[in-house]
């Protein structure tokens, strides 16, 4: 009951925008702007012929790999230049420069290296996810409180005890933070990405459903699908923030 | 004659500020017997904790020697445990982790029953797999007592470990420690701004000065345990370090 009166005002919201979506298309007489139920009847018609779900995990399947291979390497790389300052003043400002860059910057790029198939857009997936997530991972080292490196010096522990103990859970907040802002970029990247010379993926389906036909109906479809997916992902992050270990960050 | 724990002999320490050097501990000499409870009283930013870090390893003097048991000290050891005001449980481990931190070269079941001791014998039976932020300031305070026990640590170093908790649970606390002292002779080093503190623990007093600090005066507290604090002779020893600080016994 308390859950509903949370969501109500936002459900209202949307209804109404809902509400003059129809209104005006009817008023208006457009034949090519569809109304929300055309927008329905299409989504079904994607559901049916099973064409949704092929280009759903397509779509998932290079934000998977993209983004598991920035994980991979951005966390490494993070914790390493947040604690090593000669590696940190060598390679921050590198990153500083390379990381405003839009990834659609990079598609020239990414199509003259990897062609058109599935690794160019794993590529801009990869390149737009991993900056965040080093630039956050670092910063989630250097403010770790001092008062606990020294607990942890007055210990004596081993490097690895320090690391694996201290650094890395002192750190893994803010590695989760920069995983959920990587995620979203990727998932942003992935629909731009796809409308380039691919085959399958939601950002295929909104440009083929223009260019073939002018299904407005399947673009507005495919927007939708691609914000519900999106808030799904963060919602999946957002499950780590509950993990007991890091809690103590987010409570303040 | 007791052996000599600590020896500090001519220690000095400045900073430098904007306006040039700021001399903050200007010669001090002092000695701790083996099983001592040393507190030192001061003003508020007369460099009490300047000088607890040197003693403890953190800093470095700028000159003098600080000894323990005869050898030069240089750098922070499990021999001497820190315990600060704002405390150094980690927060993304569990009370029983905490424990666990500095008992490397235990073998792993050995080191939870040290740890599930040492939980116990500060009343933290029942708490060992939560976490600090389940639990309160006291509680947070025994865990920090029990981690710094666990390593059976020849010297503890106290900078207002209790300066932080309401007044009820510092009393409480105080009493805390002295039962644990009974059972486990350490050598204490108590740095407070809380005279009353002071008498109820330690067995020698010493004043510093404002900055730059030096020891201005002595006090031997011939009482014995448990020590009733309002006894005359606790309240003449209160007044005599009052006057020595500064602080007009009318005001106070």
């Amino acid at each position: 009951m308390n859950k509903l009166k949370r969501i109500a005002p936002a459900l209202a919201v949307i209804a109404l925008l809902l509400a003059a979506w129809w209104f005006t298309v009817i008023q208006t007489h457009s034949v090519i702007f569809p109304t929300p139920w055309q927008v329905v009847t299409g989504t079904l018609e994607l559901i049916n012929d099973g064409t949704l779900w092929i280009h759903i995990g397509a779509s998932l399947m290079r934000v998977g790999i993209g983004f598991g291979l920035a994980v991979l390497v951005a966390v490494p790389l993070g914790l390493w230049l947040g604690w090593v300052k000669g590696a940190y003043i060598t390679l921050n400002p590198l990153f500083q420069i390379l990381r405003p860059i839009s990834p659609i910057a990079w598609i020239p790029i990414a199509i003259l290296w990897f062609g058109v198939g599935n690794e160019s857009p794993i590529f801009l997936i990869f390149i737009s996810s991993v900056f965040p997530m080093v630039v956050q991972t670092t910063a989630g080292v250097h403010t770790i409180e001092r008062r606990y490196l020294r607990a942890a010096e007055n210990f004596g522990v081993s490097r690895y005890t320090l690391f694996r103990q201290v650094v890395v859970p002192a750190t893994l907040p803010q590695i989760i933070v920069g995983m959920r802002i990587g995620l979203g970029v990727a998932w942003l990247v992935v629909v731009a990405a796809e409308m380039i010379a691919l085959h399958s993926g939601l950002g295929y389906l909104i440009i083929d459903s223009r260019n073939a036909g002018n299904r407005y109906d399947l673009v507005i479809a495919g927007m939708i699908i691609i914000g519900l997916i999106g808030l799904m992902l963060d919602g999946v992050m957002r499950l780590l923030e509950g993990l007991k270990s890091v809690r103590w960050r987010y409570a303040h | 004659m007791r052996t000599n724990k600590i020896e500090l002999k001519n220690i000095r320490k400045g900073f430098n500020s904007n306006k040039g050097l700021l001399q903050v501990v200007e010669d001090v000499s002092l000695t701790v017997g083996d099983g001592e409870f040393v507190a030192i009283v001061g003003p508020s930013g007369c460099g009490k904790s300047t000088l607890m870090n040197m003693i403890a390893g953190f800093t470095q003097s700028d000159s003098g020697s600080i000894l323990i048991d005869g050898a030069p000290r240089t750098k922070p050891s499990p021999k001497g445990i820190l315990i600060s005001q704002h405390g150094s449980i980690f927060p993304w481990l569990t009370v029983q982790q905490n424990l666990m931190f500095g008992l490397n070269d235990h073998p792993r079941a050995d080191k939870q029953g040290v740890a599930d001791h040492y939980a116990a014998m500060v009343g933290l039976k029942g708490f060992e797999n939560s976490y600090p932020h389940e639990l309160s300031g006291g509680m947070l305070k025994r865990a920090e007592l029990a981690r710094a026990f666990a390593v059976k640590p020849e010297i503890l170093y106290m900078d207002e470990p209790f300066s932080a908790l309401d007044a009820l649970m510092n009393l409480r606390m105080r009493n805390e420690l002295l039962r644990i002292l009974a059972e486990e002779r350490h050598t204490v080093m108590l740095i407070t701004h809380d005279v009353e503190e002071a008498i109820h623990l330690a067995d020698r007093i010493m004043v510093l000065s404002p900055r730059p600090t030096k020891i201005q005066a002595t006090f031997i507290v011939d009482l014995p345990h448990p020590r009733k604090l309002t006894s005359p002779e606790v309240q003449e020893l209160r007044v005599a370090i009052l006057h020595e600080l500064g602080v007009d016994r009318n005001a106070d």
